[in-house]
């Protein structure tokens, strides 16, 4: 199976978990991955900045309309949703919060995998509420690929334990090994 | 072809009824925010087949109705994004000043909390009683609520930190009265707002202003609508004028980018070419 697009979630937790990954990405990784991080609407982007500059692949926050290029990871500005187009573009909106949340997973997932199909891998990490089980859900309806964070191994264990209870995911690794299956994939796809 | 294909194939057909019978035209949104929208509803009302809507649109005018506000987006706050207000104070306001009166158009205000947050700006700033703030929306519900100036207790802590962040002068509780469930904006931050029924999507200038606001609106429109739309803005500002987007809509991805320059990058204020 050839996959062409990764999709990210967390929520409380994230912010380690991001820089674990962006520590173990290499620079050469190709498939572009889409994040969405909970965060306060009020953020700026030196948190982006922060990872960016520990981070082998360039990291930045999504445009809206910005064709989605291989070799980048996109982050959802706070306070906008993120969505996929079908012509690979994103788009922004500020309608109301999904999950208690905005940006919200659900919202990102849906869309990319409406966008993507079986192409698109969506992984679950760590979280303490239940944003994202709904967009894997429909991943795995379109027949891509779900991995979820092992919640004994989650800093915040909820939100992978939620998306276990409503699928039986992919794969169900310690970050680092899913970080490691991630790379075999891309590297296979070359 | 797919049924997955088939269903945006139907929503463009949906989309075509409701601007045929309807006026409103969705026809160049964003795909995958329309969808979203549309999925919503269904589930809401319990359609299952997208094919479904199109006689209950043209058919049931309760249900266009809650369509249309499924499809227009009411979501907003005072004082959002608070740089973007302090911005306006210290890189906007000085040159609002050299005008003997003030026309602005707040375009697409929805239930008109950044219309009243504007009002108070412009007071404390001493330039409000030589302002005309146009306030327009094609959401008539949006519009008649936010002539009303009632909101909800709950959201005025929110708006009263926004408000301080964003250079705020006076005490924000002096701009309103409270009871236990709502607040009311006081009448004087009202009284020169015209508020008025314009769809950016289908109407044309009205009017010559100094000052465009529109933030977080154009975002929902596709590449083309977003360049129709600059155009209408440019033609509808003075030479000078003042063009305000929301903190993640481009300039530069049109065609009018050169006919402005940018007055403060980060927060979207751009400024008209005198030629």
């Amino acid at each position: 199976m050839i996959y062409e697009s990764i999709v990210i979630g967390l929520s409380s937790g994230g912010l380690n978990a991001l820089k674990i990954m962006f520590s173990l990405l290499p620079a050469d990784f190709k498939m572009p991955v889409m994040i969405v991080q909970h965060i306060s609407p009020r953020s700026g982007n030196q948190w982006i900045d922060l990872l960016n500059h520990k981070s082998n692949m360039r990291i930045k926050e999504a445009d809206e309309k910005e064709k989605i290029e291989p070799g980048i990871a996109y982050i959802a500005p706070p306070n906008y949703h993120l969505l996929v187009e079908k012509d690979k573009t994103f788009s922004l909106t500020v309608t109301e919060r999904v999950n208690y949340a905005r940006p919200s997973i659900d919202v990102l997932f849906e869309s990319a995998a409406d966008a993507y199909k079986s192409k698109l891998i969506g992984v679950i990490l760590t979280g303490s509420n239940n944003d994202g089980t709904n967009g894997l859900k429909r991943i795995q309806e379109c027949g891509g690929l779900t991995i979820v964070q092992d919640p004994q191994t989650a800093e915040s264990p909820y939100m992978p334990a939620s998306a276990i209870a409503a699928l039986k995911p992919g794969y169900i690794l310690p970050l680092e090994k899913i970080i490691e299956l991630l790379i075999k994939i891309d590297t296979n796809k070359r | 072809m797919s049924n997955e294909d088939n269903s945006d194939l139907e929503i463009s057909l949906l989309l075509e009824a409701v601007y045929h019978k309807y006026g409103y035209d969705f026809r160049q949104y964003s795909k995958a925010h329309i969808k979203r929208r549309i999925t919503n509803r269904m589930v809401l009302s319990g359609i299952k087949e997208v094919s479904q809507l199109q006689s209950k649109v043209l058919n049931d005018a309760t249900f266009a109705f809650h369509l249309l506000q499924d499809l227009s987006i009411t979501v907003t706050e005072m004082f959002r994004d608070p740089g973007f207000y302090r911005s306006l104070r210290e890189n906007v306001i000085p040159i609002l000043k050299t005008y003997p009166f003030i026309k602005l158009w707040h375009a697409g205000c929805s239930t008109g909390e950044e219309a009243y947050s504007m009002a108070i700006l412009l007071k404390e700033e001493g330039l409000y009683d030589r302002t005309t703030i146009y306030a327009t929306d094609f959401n008539q519900q949006a519009l008649n609520r936010a002539k009303e100036g009632i909101f909800s207790n709950k959201t005025m802590k929110d708006y009263t930190y926004n408000y301080q962040l964003s250079g705020g002068k006076e005490a924000f509780s002096d701009y309103y009265m409270a009871d236990s469930n709502n607040v009311i904006m006081n009448q004087s931050l009202k009284k020169n707002i015209l508020w008025a029924n314009h769809n950016l999507v289908t109407d044309s200038v009205f009017a010559e202003v100094h000052l465009i606001l529109c933030r977080n609106v154009l975002i929902y429109f596709d590449k083309n609508l977003q360049n129709k739309v600059q155009n209408l803005f440019y033609n509808s500002l003075i030479k000078g004028g003042i063009l305000c987007l929301g903190s993640k809509e481009n300039l530069s991805s049109t065609d009018i980018f050169s006919a402005y320059t940018e007055v403060d990058k980060k927060h979207r204020i751009f400024k008209k070419r005198y030629e």
